[in-house]
């Protein structure tokens, strides 16, 4: 399955005004419950995930988070996004002793990993893109989010 | 020529784990090289690491039970992608 068909434009927010990475927890979660992606039981195993390993990505230019956590709670797989009016505060993957000041945040919901090899392999691409995520984050609606990443030139060949 | 194992590890087992297995596979299928791969979660490193030649994770690895162990995170930043994975695959080599 392609990137683009774990987005949907009801679990993207952009321009959100969050203080602490939990803000942004709450509100994804929020939405992927709401719309039936995950269980009650995924947002304290996202923060308890996020604690011991931390998602943080210090990339290039801008710095990504990819909240995520163990099957049992995902109903079916989605990637739900967070754009920042202000960077908030992740741990390093690299190092959890260190802060990364993120600026997006794909919080993913994934059941078994094999049927989404692709969908996590194109996302990995798509956060090493600059300039994706350039336009991403300067974007203000979720319609216009999911065409960017329609369009974009992810590799989409299996390996 | 016997097969040599490797661990790929990260928080969950099924996420960065999964890129980077992948691109271990593709290396491998470039070099001719065949090893086996264990894909699973950090904590369950320990009931695999006595049959493993190389660990390899996206967090960091508190303990590498003995074992050679290489971080990988940057197969999932893109930074310093090729210097890693060339590392991985002479490991897997020797």
């Amino acid at each position: 399955m392609k990137i683009s068909e774990f987005f949907n434009k009801e679990l993207i927010i952009t321009n959100f005004d969050a203080i602490s990475q939990d803000d942004v927890f709450d509100v994804l979660y929020k939405k992927l419950f709401e719309n039936g992606y995950v269980k009650e039981t995924y947002l304290e195993a996202v923060k308890k995930r996020e604690k011991v390993f931390p998602t943080g990505l210090l990339l290039n230019k801008y710095n990504v988070a990819i909240p995520h956590t163990d099957p049992e709670h995902v109903i079916k797989p989605a990637i739900a996004v967070a754009t920042l009016k202000k960077p908030v505060i992740f741990k390093n993957m690299a190092n959890p002793l260190e802060d990364v000041l993120v600026n997006i945040i794909f919080m993913i919901a994934l059941n078994e990993s094999h049927s989404q090899v692709e969908m996590l392999q194109q996302l990995i691409q798509l956060i090493q893109d600059d300039s994706l995520l350039e336009k991403i984050i300067g974007e203000d609606g979720g319609d216009e989010i999911i065409e960017i990443i329609k369009n974009c030139t992810l590799n989409d060949e299996t390996v | 020529m016997t097969r040599k194992t490797v661990i790929v590890a990260c928080g969950t087992g099924i996420a960065t784990s999964t890129v980077v297995a992948e691109k271990i596979t593709e290396a491998c299928k470039r070099e001719n090289l065949h090893v086996n791969i264990i894909q699973c979660k950090v904590t369950e490193i320990k009931g695999y690491a006595e049959n493993a030649d190389l660990i390899v994770t996206t967090t960091i690895l508190k303990d590498n039970f003995g074992k050679k162990s290489i971080n990988a995170l940057s197969l999932i930043t893109g930074i310093g992608e090729e210097k890693v994975l060339e590392e991985i695959v002479n490991e897997l080599k020797k």
